[in-house]
């Protein structure tokens, strides 16, 4: 038996062989898709910049030569300087690991707060439903940007509270996912022989209602990083997010505001940089759902 | 369900959201670091005038008293002072107001205007280059920071290209020259026949609002496309084919007719994110609206103006987007069984 039709066995022996069959699939439906492709290229770029950025970095991402300010870019500043004399290449190779600690700690504090209250309302149902329902709604139709802005203003500018902010205003999607994807096997057999055994409601949820709604939830915070990155980034450039010397590319932008119109690398390089990551989350997202999620495929 | 139960249940949940949103901005105004008797008193008053100043606030009384107050003010128009403008922020907010309005619709006028024709003639031509360049577009309107498009469009179109006005909505020296009724600038000008103010006004606003119009327009074709998609695989459409019908006919009449109400609800929704997402771009081109105004209030820490200006945009864009989709609901037949 080849290693192939293993995975693909129709009646896997063991769990492990059932679920590493299905990431073969996935994997091979990926590699049919080259926008996909391209953007998890993107993502893959993006963790190796973070991850090896002393090394890829030619100059020091904080200190400047001041003699050397403001000077476009040439073959030995690729993206030019700023006004302090600092690499802009540099800053934005270790930008990197700021904007990926962003998206990372919204994704890990977001995801898991809707998929709980999610889950929680579909599996109950009654008054508790309606009370988790009425809440997402709430926070659902409350612009986002907007409320992301309060929040900071409330708690105070720095990256830590920007994290806070734009998770405080990200999970309300991924409950509403969570709770229409239980709806549709709440009443499933499966769910009654666990209760039968005794589980908990808390066994149940966390054991056997969550791991079902983890494709949808990792589709969309895929497809949602990159508005998470630019509303980090939205906000570093208003001055609330990542502060100076930090290498955050919203604030790189704003900082090149002063002097856009005669030195234009300073503000329009950090730019690239967002729009390329943005753009492999998008693509990779867009990929993601069209293998995991064929229901949502139709709706833009 | 019935028309008045319909309507009934519309304005619950109207209510039920704006009490959601009093709720979250009165939370944050608790929870600010800054205090708010030190910010009436001074941080050299006796600790009597500090206590007697907390009594007369209020701050001494439950949570829930404390925001029914609130609540009660804020229906009332009491939105507090600006501790930064020194004048009632309702006041500041009806005088920066128009001038966001009047960019953002002209933001979706550019984006409908340009949008649904591209969405229309995308789904016609599946395949072909204008269905190519809607999927280019609407990625880039996912991709792309709003602010860093505006920093862009500033270095092309105003300091190389020389084709638009700069920062701000109109010359600096003919700042004034208009007299205010609308406060749309546009609209002014063109009542007092101001001819020179309204090239300037234009000149201001067609790079902002073009750029707002851009991200509209992104969503809006994707959209159009996807509905007239949806349409024109039906069977009244093959009929209409068969009998001969030109094919101009069948996309406008046959196949659109039944989508415009659908797209009213996306419209609605473009529109509201406009006026939130005027909030970057007014900090890019120096533009005097809501949005400047909070961002300028956030960096001074003027908690009033914030809270202020977060209640009124987020209630036009509760309003905005709730309103459109009340209004399909009674226009489109389909959307009531």
């Amino acid at each position: 038996m080849t290693t192939r039709s293993w995975l693909l066995s129709d009646d896997p022996e063991t769990r492990m062989q059932a679920r590493l069959g299905q990431f073969y699939r996935l994997a091979r439906a990926l590699l049919r898709n080259p926008l996909a492709m391209i953007g998890l290229g993107i993502i893959v770029l993006l963790l190796l910049v973070a991850a090896f950025a002393p090394w890829l970095a030619p100059y020091s991402a904080v200190q400047g030569d001041l003699a050397n300010r403001l000077q476009p870019p040439s073959a030995a500043h690729w993206m030019g300087t700023d006004e302090l004399g600092r690499d802009i290449l540099s800053r934005v190779i270790f930008g990197a690991r700021i904007t990926l600690m962003i998206v990372l700690l919204v994704a890990v504090v977001a995801a898991p707060l809707g998929l709980l209250i999610g889950t929680v309302a579909g599996y109950f149902g009654g008054w508790i439903d309606r009370i988790l329902m009425g809440l997402t709604d709430i926070f659902l139709s409350l612009p986002r940007l907007i409320m992301a802005l309060a929040f900071v203003a409330a708690l105070g500018p720095g990256i830590e509270n920007a994290v806070i902010a734009i998770a405080i205003t990200a999970w309300p999607v991924y409950a509403r996912i969570a709770r229409a994807e239980v709806l549709t096997f709440r009443n499933a057999e499966f769910l009654d022989a666990v209760r039968v055994q005794g589980a908990s409601s808390a066994r149940i949820i966390t054991l056997h209602v969550m791991p079902l709604c983890m494709s949808s939830t990792i589709v969309r915070v895929t497809l949602d990083m990159a508005g998470i990155i630019l509303t980090a980034a939205g906000l570093g450039f208003l001055g609330l997010g990542a502060q100076p010397p930090l290498p955050e590319w919203g604030a790189m932008i704003s900082r090149g505001r002063s002097f856009i119109l005669d030195q234009w690398w300073v503000a329009t390089m950090p730019g690239f940089a967002i729009v390329i990551v943005s753009l492999g989350f998008c693509l990779f997202g867009d990929g993601l759902r069209d293998i995991l999620d064929p229901k949502q495929r139709a709706r833009g | 369900m019935t028309r008045p139960i319909a309507a009934l249940n519309f304005l619950l949940t109207l209510a039920v959201t704006f009490l959601g949103l009093l709720a979250i901005t009165f939370l944050i105004g608790r929870v600010v670091p800054i205090d708010p008797v030190l910010a009436v008193v001074g941080d050299r008053a006796s600790t009597e005038t500090y206590e007697a100043a907390r009594l007369q606030m209020g701050l001494d009384d439950p949570l829930i008293v404390q925001f029914v107050r609130y609540v009660w003010q804020v229906v009332q128009g009491d939105l507090g002072m600006s501790v930064s403008t020194g004048r009632a922020v309702s006041e500041d907010l009806a005088r920066v107001f128009p001038a966001t309005l009047e960019m953002a619709t002209l933001g979706i006028i550019i984006g409908v205007g340009f949008g649904v024709p591209m969405g229309v003639f995308a789904a016609a031509r599946q395949g072909k280059w204008v269905d190519q360049l809607i999927r280019v577009i609407g990625l880039a309107g996912y991709a792309i920071p709003a602010f860093w498009l505006g920093l862009v469009g500033l270095v092309i179109f105003y300091a190389n290209l020389r084709w638009v006005g700069g920062p701000g909505r109109i010359d600096l020296f003919l700042d004034g020259m208009v007299e205010p009724r609308s406060g749309l600038l546009l609209i002014d000008s063109v009542i007092g026949r101001n001819w020179e103010a309204f090239r300037s006004a234009l000149s201001h606003i067609i790079l902002p609002a073009t750029i707002l119009g851009f991200f509209a327009l992104a969503y809006i074709a994707r959209m159009t496309r996807s509905f007239m998609l949806e349409q024109l695989s039906q069977e009244y459409i093959t009929t209409a084919r068969v009998k001969g019908v030109p094919e101009r006919l069948i996309l406008w009449r046959h196949a659109f007719r039944p989508i415009w109400m659908q797209l009213i609800t996306v419209i609605g929704l473009s529109y509201a994110g406009l006026l939130e997402g005027s909030v970057m771009i007014e900090t890019v081109f120096s533009w005097p609206g809501i949005g400047n105004y909070l961002t300028t209030a956030l960096l001074n820490a003027d908690m009033n103006a914030v809270l202020g200006a977060t209640l009124v945009i987020g209630a036009v864009f509760v309003g905005i987007n709730k309103g459109s989709d009340a209004l399909y609901r009674l226009l489109d037949p389909r959307a009531r069984a």
